[in-house]
C-alpha cells in the first residue's frame, strides 16, 4: 500500500492524481478505466477540498493499495474535517433533462457508476472514503 | 489545457486540447462567457479532449443554456473516454453530438 499525505486544496488536484496514476501504471488496465479513476479521484479529492475544513484548509491522507485475485484498486480518502458522507446525497434524476436538475451532486454520482464498490465511514473523527475498481474480471 | 477560438460571423468554433478538469475549467469559462455574444452556432472540437470532469460538464450545461436562447450548440469529435462520461451522467440525452 502506497500512501501520500497532501493539503486539500484544489492547487493540489495534479499531484494527487500524478501519485494515483503512477500507481496505476505496472497494471497496464487502459485508458478508459485510468480514465474513470482519475474522474472518481478528482471528484472526491475535490470535495474534501471545498468542504471538510471549510473556511479552513486541512490535510488529506490518500491511499493506494492495489489487490489480487481479481485485479482490483481500492483507494481511500481519509480527512479530520466535519463528519460528512457525501454518499447520503440523493442521485441527480437522469429523466429529467441536464438543464432542469437541480444543480450539484455529478461528480459524486460518477463515482457511484464507474467504481465497483463506494462506501463511508466516520471513525476516530476521520472521514473516510473508499473506492475500489476491480480491473480484471 | 488549450482553448482556441475561432468566429466566423454568427459561427464560433471552440476547440479544446487536453484535460478539461476542476483547475482548467474556470480559464475556459473566462474566455467563453464573453466570446458568446452574437453567437449563434457554438462548435465545440473536441478531438484533442481527453478527459473532463464535473467542473467541465458544468461549462457545457452553461452553454447549453446560453445557446438554447441564442441558436445551437454542436459537439464533435468527442472521444470514447468522455463518451462515457456524457453517458453515466445522461448528458449524452441533452448534448448534441456529431
Amino acid at each position: 500500500m502506497k500512501e501520500i499525505d497532501i493539503l486539500a486544496e484544489r492547487t493540489n488536484l495534479p499531484r494527487v492524481l500524478e501519485f494515483v496514476d503512477g500507481e496505476l501504471e505496472a497494471l497496464d488496465c487502459g485508458i478508459r478505466i485510468i480514465t474513470q479513476i482519475d474522474v472518481a479521484v478528482e471528484e472526491i479529492f475535490v470535495n474534501i477540498s471545498s468542504y471538510a475544513y471549510d473556511p479552513e484548509i486541512g490535510p488529506a491522507q490518500i491511499r493506494v493499495e492495489i489487490l489480487e485475485d481479481p485485479i482490483s484498486v481500492v483507494i481511500s480518502f481519509i480527512d479530520n474535517g466535519k463528519p460528512y458522507d457525501p454518499l447520503a446525497k440523493p442521485d441527480p434524476d437522469l429523466k429529467i433533462p441536464v438543464r432542469n436538475r437541480k444543480k450539484g451532486g455529478l461528480g459524486i454520482f460518477m463515482v457511484k457508476k464507474t467504481m465497483d464498490d463506494v462506501s463511508y465511514e466516520y471513525k476516530d473523527g476521520q472521514n473516510i472514503l473508499t473506492i475500489t475498481k476491480t480491473i480484471d474480471k | 489545457m488549450n482553448v482556441t477560438m475561432n468566429r466566423n460571423g454568427t459561427e464560433l468554433t471552440v476547440a479544446i486540447e487536453g484535460r478539461l478538469d476542476t483547475i482548467t475549467s474556470p480559464e475556459l469559462e473566462k474566455q467563453l462567457e464573453p466570446a458568446l455574444e452574437g453567437v449563434e452556432k457554438l462548435v465545440f472540437e473536441m478531438k484533442d479532449l481527453k478527459y473532463i470532469s464535473s467542473a467541465g460538464l458544468r461549462i457545457l450545461l452553461t452553454a447549453m443554456q446560453v445557446m438554447e436562447e441564442q441558436g445551437s450548440m454542436v459537439l464533435r469529435n468527442v472521444c470514447p473516454e468522455i463518451m462515457d462520461v456524457f453517458e453515466v451522467t445522461g448528458f449524452i440525452d441533452d448534448l448534441n453530438i456529431e
